[in-house]
């Protein structure tokens, strides 16, 4: 039985149809992939699933259950889901470690001890358990948004939504958040995520998803999508990734990352 | 001729500081209270709580702080045939007057936190209290001291007001020093030259406050 089922979702921005008639079931342990020019939906499509977007219509269901946008419903399926940033959203007044554990503490009742061995935990599984102690203001990006990272296993949610992490990053610190995101892949993490790291997308994701215009235009493993496109909107869009894209060490990258999976 | 200004007359403005004290204080106190208020309705979902603080707000912005005193003062006594004292009717009217500067600092200082800082404590599961406690009213009150403090050197000023309606705090210490001694160039200045002494470590402070936030936040001024 699948974790997550949207079924016939659509969202209007004004005269602008961002989601249309969109529908997806994501299976426990699945990694999927979103993908696509910006403006297609993506994000949209990841925000309404934990309920930051409200959709005009379509029906979701988590764990079985149907998703009724209460304050109280919405605040339980916010203990099952997290999500991380694309702008990281730390608490900046706060150390990371208390970062880390207040959704435990105020939203779960954790106890402050258990919260704390917690903390050290996800942030060994980020490699910050050196930085417990620290504010996110001393902190480089990288590592923010791994705290950010940290912060959302915290809540040892059942499924992590991933909204371009890595867009804000400087390029050399896209690498050391890209690992920490393949080892919760491999680790079984349910995971979604909108992402423009098409190297990682090959490697780690189950799936890919590719968003036009407010539809999944195409669908697919890795290999299938990304070697034979059967849309001519997918074959544009690889192309402008791996051809426009100004960083010649994104497209290195990607091929070396290419070269392993061919 | 009148009295020379001596020991005894600056003495008997030394004794009004405690009222001009008193005054600020309690205004302080009370508007910081009715601040609080104002500003969580301020920025509540409610639309007619929202309408009736914004309205409060203007209202009280927009006039002056004089005429507030005399609606207070008069009006009451006028309007409800309630007879209010001095003291009582100057806490009240700057009770009232604190409350709207307040809460507009504090629903500033609350709105200046980016939206994303709510969707991330929602996100952690956290009830809408809970945000506000542990996420925003710490960040905003940060934000807010400088205005804040900035604000309570507005108000120690304006209390000089309240001797209009014969309130005895320094200004009209000063006036009744001057209708003895007939020397309003020797009282007036002294008098100034107290309230600068209230006022400027409030200032400096203000100042210190805003700096070391600053620095508190890791606000990065690399570019």
């Amino acid at each position: 039985m699948p974790i997550l089922a949207l079924r016939n979702i659509s969202k209007r921005f004004g005269a602008h149809r961002v989601l249309d008639d969109v529908s997806l079931a994501i299976e426990p342990g699945e990694v999927v992939a979103i993908i696509g020019r910006s403006g297609s939906g993506k994000s949209t499509l990841l925000r309404c699933i934990n309920g930051l977007e409200r959709p005009d219509s379509g029906t979701i269901e988590f764990a079985g259950e149907a998703f009724t946008p209460t304050r109280r419903r919405l605040r339980a399926l916010r203990r099952d889901i997290g999500i991380v940033f694309q702008s990281y959203n730390l608490f900046p007044h706060l150390s990371v470690e208390r970062n880390v554990t207040l959704g435990p503490t105020a939203a779960k009742g954790v106890k402050p001890d258990a919260a704390a061995a917690l903390a050290r935990k996800v942030l060994r599984m980020v490699d910050l358990e050196d930085k417990i102690a620290a504010y996110p203001g001393q902190l480089s990006g990288g590592q923010q948004q791994r705290v950010a990272i940290a912060r959302a296993l915290a809540m040892e949610p059942r499924l992590i939504l991933f909204d371009e992490i890595t867009a804000a990053l400087d390029a050399e610190l896209i690498g050391e958040v890209i690992r920490v995101l393949e080892r919760l892949a491999k680790d079984g993490m349910t995971m979604v995520l909108v992402t423009h790291e098409m190297g990682f997308a090959r490697r780690s994701a189950d799936r890919i998803l590719f968003m036009h215009q407010g539809r999944i235009w195409e669908e697919g493993p890795p290999a299938k999508l990304f070697n034979a496109p059967q849309t001519a909107e997918l074959a544009s869009f690889i192309d402008a990734v791996l051809s426009v894209d100004p960083t010649a060490r994104r497209l290195d990258r990607f091929h070396a990352d290419a070269g392993i999976a061919l | 001729m009148g009295r020379s200004f001596g020991t005894g007359e600056f003495l008997f403005l030394l004794k009004a500081i405690p009222w001009t004290l008193a005054l600020s204080l309690g205004a302080l106190v009370g508007g910081g209270v009715l601040g609080i208020v104002i500003a969580l309705l301020r920025t509540a979902p409610a639309r007619p709580l929202r309408w009736l603080t914004t309205g409060y707000i203007e209202l009280f912005q927009g006039t002056p702080v004089l005429m507030q005193l005399f609606v207070v003062y008069y009006g009451l006594a006028v309007l409800f045939n309630i007879q209010v004292g001095a003291w009582p009717a100057v806490l009240l009217a700057f009770t009232l007057y604190s409350g709207a500067f307040l809460g507009e600092i504090w629903r500033g200082s609350i709105q200046a936190i980016p939206r994303p800082q709510w969707e991330a404590a929602s996100c952690l599961s956290l009830s809408f209290p809970q945000q506000l406690w542990y996420v925003i009213l710490p960040q905003a009150a940060r934000i807010s001291i400088p205005p804040t403090v900035g604000f309570m050197v507005q108000l120690i000023k304006s209390t000089s007001i309240a001797a209009i309606i014969g309130f005895v705090e320094l200004t009209r210490a000063g006036q009744l020093m001057t209708n003895t001694t007939f020397k309003p160039m020797i009282v007036y200045p002294i008098v100034a030259a107290l309230y600068f002494i209230l006022c400027w470590p409030l200032s400096l402070l203000a100042q210190r406050l805003e700096r070391r936030i600053d620095a508190h936040l890791g606000v990065k001024k690399h570019f």
